[in-house]
């Protein structure tokens, strides 16, 4: 019998599913989407006791709903066995890649900011970029990253990976998510 | 005999907390060491002992681990307070970064500019007893006491009640 592809429940958009998509590719593993687009939608999820908080991202995979996003990002990478191979090694991807969310908060968070916030932020976002994270990454870090088949796969036109938000993403997330 | 660990951070609550807890529910003794101005924290950074520049750190079995969720997540799988298996992991996960998204609101309170303590507050209770604890209590009321999901179900309800 065929195992079922995992289901993705969020807007589309990139926001919080887009790791969990970007280790989806690097797995090998394809998915499907459910996008969400109305208030309507989120409540029905809600109310239908999908959602252990009542939020998004959700995933459906093996028998499971799973929210918060590192959760979901733990289970497929332990599952299709992208968490080091021991202990240390899975508590060194876990320290990379917290930083690396740390950022990703920010970035999330920029398209939903007022006009005025939003570039002072893009100064502040880039300097803790500059001055944090990035030295922690080798400079051939993403050139060995980009090579990797399922992730060159990943970065192609017509692959699952989304756009920068644009103005149509952030308006449908504050339809569905503003009360 | 083997060191203790020794956790880096500020001497307060705030991020090092749930890491002194799960110590604690494990059993194990820790040191502490106290950064008290910005001298102590930029002699950390440049000795390299931040990976990115930020606490808490912890010294621990010859690593000096960052990230307060890295930190959390070798601690319990080492001293077996991890779940059995990967299923029983995510669901550990969940409920943790559910009481840690709480716990970042709490956390912040102190830090909200006066006209906005308020409004915080409410949106804090609000969540805690429509969100959160519906949730737990719906976690702790279908497992046994004895299984390891228990009683890292247990610890994060005591932070929970504790952090208000």
């Amino acid at each position: 019998m065929m195992a079922t592809k995992p289901k993705l429940h969020y807007p589309n958009g990139r926001g919080r599913m887009e790791s969990v998509r970007w280790v989806l590719a690097a797995a090998g593993v394809e998915f499907d989407e459910e996008f969400l687009e109305t208030k309507e939608q989120l409540q029905k999820l809600q109310d239908g006791n999908h959602l252990l908080f009542q939020q998004v991202p959700m995933v459906e995979i093996d028998g499971m709903k799973l929210v918060q996003t590192r959760s979901i990002l733990h289970y497929i990478a332990d599952k299709h066995h992208l968490f080091g191979k021991d202990l240390k090694e899975r508590t060194l991807i876990d320290m990379y890649v917290e930083g690396t969310l740390d950022l990703l908060e920010l970035i999330i968070m920029h398209p939903f900011l007022k006009p005025d916030d939003q570039q002072k932020e893009v100064v502040n976002m880039a300097q803790k970029a500059i001055i944090r994270y990035f030295p922690v990454f080798e400079k051939e870090f993403t050139v060995k990253i980009s090579n990797i088949p399922t992730i060159k796969k990943f970065l192609e036109p017509g692959s699952k990976r989304k756009p920068p938000p644009d103005d149509i993403y952030v308006r449908t997330v504050y339809n569905i998510f503003m009360p | 005999m083997v060191a203790k660990p020794k956790l880096c951070y500020i001497h307060g609550r705030g991020r090092i907390e749930s890491i002194c807890w799960l110590l604690a529910a494990a059993g194990v003794e820790f040191e502490e060491i106290f950064i008290k101005t910005p001298e102590d924290l930029d002699k950390l950074r440049n000795e390299g002992s931040l990976m990115f520049q930020r606490m808490p750190m912890v010294e621990i079995d010859g690593m000096k681990l960052v990230q307060t969720r890295a930190i959390l997540n070798y601690i319990a799988t080492k001293y077996d307070l991890y779940g059995k298996d990967m299923k029983e992991r995510a669901l550990i996960d969940m409920y943790s970064e559910g009481v840690t998204d709480l716990g970042e609101m709490i956390m912040l309170m102190p830090v909200n500019p006066p006209d906005q303590k308020d409004v915080k507050m409410t949106l804090i209770r609000e969540r805690t007893t429509n969100r959160y604890l519906p949730a737990f209590e719906k976690s702790l009321g279908c497992r046994s006491s004895e299984s390891h999901t228990g009683a890292w179900s247990r610890w994060i309800l005591q932070n929970t009640v504790q952090g208000l």
